[in-house]
């Protein structure tokens, strides 16, 4: 089983790499672009076979380590 | 004084922070990431700077989940003293020694200079060596010493008298201008600039021997 974590700064919180990233953009011409937030990805490949309990595993491995829920928040899909 | 200064696979600031513990006269065991326990007597832990596992994940984040942190989560719950400095400031925060987080500089650039810091509360075994509102002078080398809180814990950190040095003038974006906090009970500092860089007048300043020197006479006498 498959799992996928986006982690992302929390809203209100001052993203500088995607405020950069935006900045960018409106040089290379893209004048539409209103905000950009940057955040992560990770995959993990479980051994789990059990969607829900997965989802539950995944969400502790947020809490306590992909994360820093003082400044991000994150989102689990499993697959 | 007994000093245990923590090397994690990564870390720089290490040899230089037990210097300047032994120079105000400390006796520094150097300690292994992988070690479960503290030496026996240990009085404070130093917290190095740093790359600790490269910055993998976020700054500090897996160096918070190595074994000699869960002893020095112990030492610390039982009123151990600890300092972390730069990499080490943004280990104890991931590990919820202190509170917050270290994000991003909001300039985005890597920050090396000396820079000018005011003292904001003297009431603690590190800064008693200075007068709250004096100015010092400590090197600061850091991506990630953007200092970030809750409008509730910065409330809290103020009306605690928590917040131990603040920048002269904000290189990083710090929340409240924020260099160091200490904890609730006063005994755990952490800070981004590196006091251990300045403690021998070949450094160019030896603003940082006070600290080492008043947290040298707390323990002592404690």
């Amino acid at each position: 089983m498959k799992a996928r974590v986006h982690v992302m700064l929390k809203d209100g919180v001052l993203d500088p790499q995607g405020e950069a990233v935006r900045h960018a953009l409106g040089t290379l011409g893209f004048d539409g672009v209103k905000g950009v937030r940057q955040g992560k990805v990770i995959e993990l490949d479980l051994a789990a076979t059990d969607k829900a309990a997965a989802e539950a595993e995944v969400k502790a491995m947020c809490e306590k380590l992909l994360a820093n829920t003082v400044i991000e928040k994150f989102s689990v899909e499993i697959a | 004084m007994k000093a245990a200064v923590i090397t994690f696979p990564g870390s720089n600031c290490d040899r230089d922070l037990a210097v300047a513990f032994e120079r105000a006269g400390a006796n520094v065991t150097r300690v292994w990431h992988k070690d479960h326990v503290l030496p026996a007597g240990t009085d404070i832990v130093g917290v190095p700077g740093g790359f600790s596992y490269g910055d993998y994940l976020r700054c500090g984040a897996i160096a918070a989940q190595s074994p000699i942190m869960q002893a020095v989560r112990a030492f610390v719950a039982k009123g151990g003293y600890a300092i972390g400095i730069c990499n080490g400031f943004q280990i104890l925060t991931e590990t919820g020694l202190l509170p917050g987080a270290l994000m991003r500089n909001a300039g985005l650039k890597f920050i090396c200079k000396t820079v000018a810091l005011k003292v904001a509360t003297a009431n603690s075994a590190f800064t008693s060596g200075w007068s709250k509102g004096q100015t010092i002078h400590f090197p600061v080398a850091h991506h990630d010493g953007n200092y970030t809180i809750d409008a509730e814990g910065l409330a809290r950190l103020k009306s605690e008298d928590r917040i131990a040095l603040t920048y002269a003038e904000n290189p990083n974006g710090a929340m409240a201008d924020i260099a160091g906090i200490l904890s609730e009970n006063r005994r755990v500092l952490g800070l981004m600039p590196h006091p251990e860089r300045v403690v021998e007048s070949a450094h160019g300043g030896t603003d940082g021997s006070v600290l080492f020197r008043s947290l040298l006479d707390a323990t002592v006498s404690a």
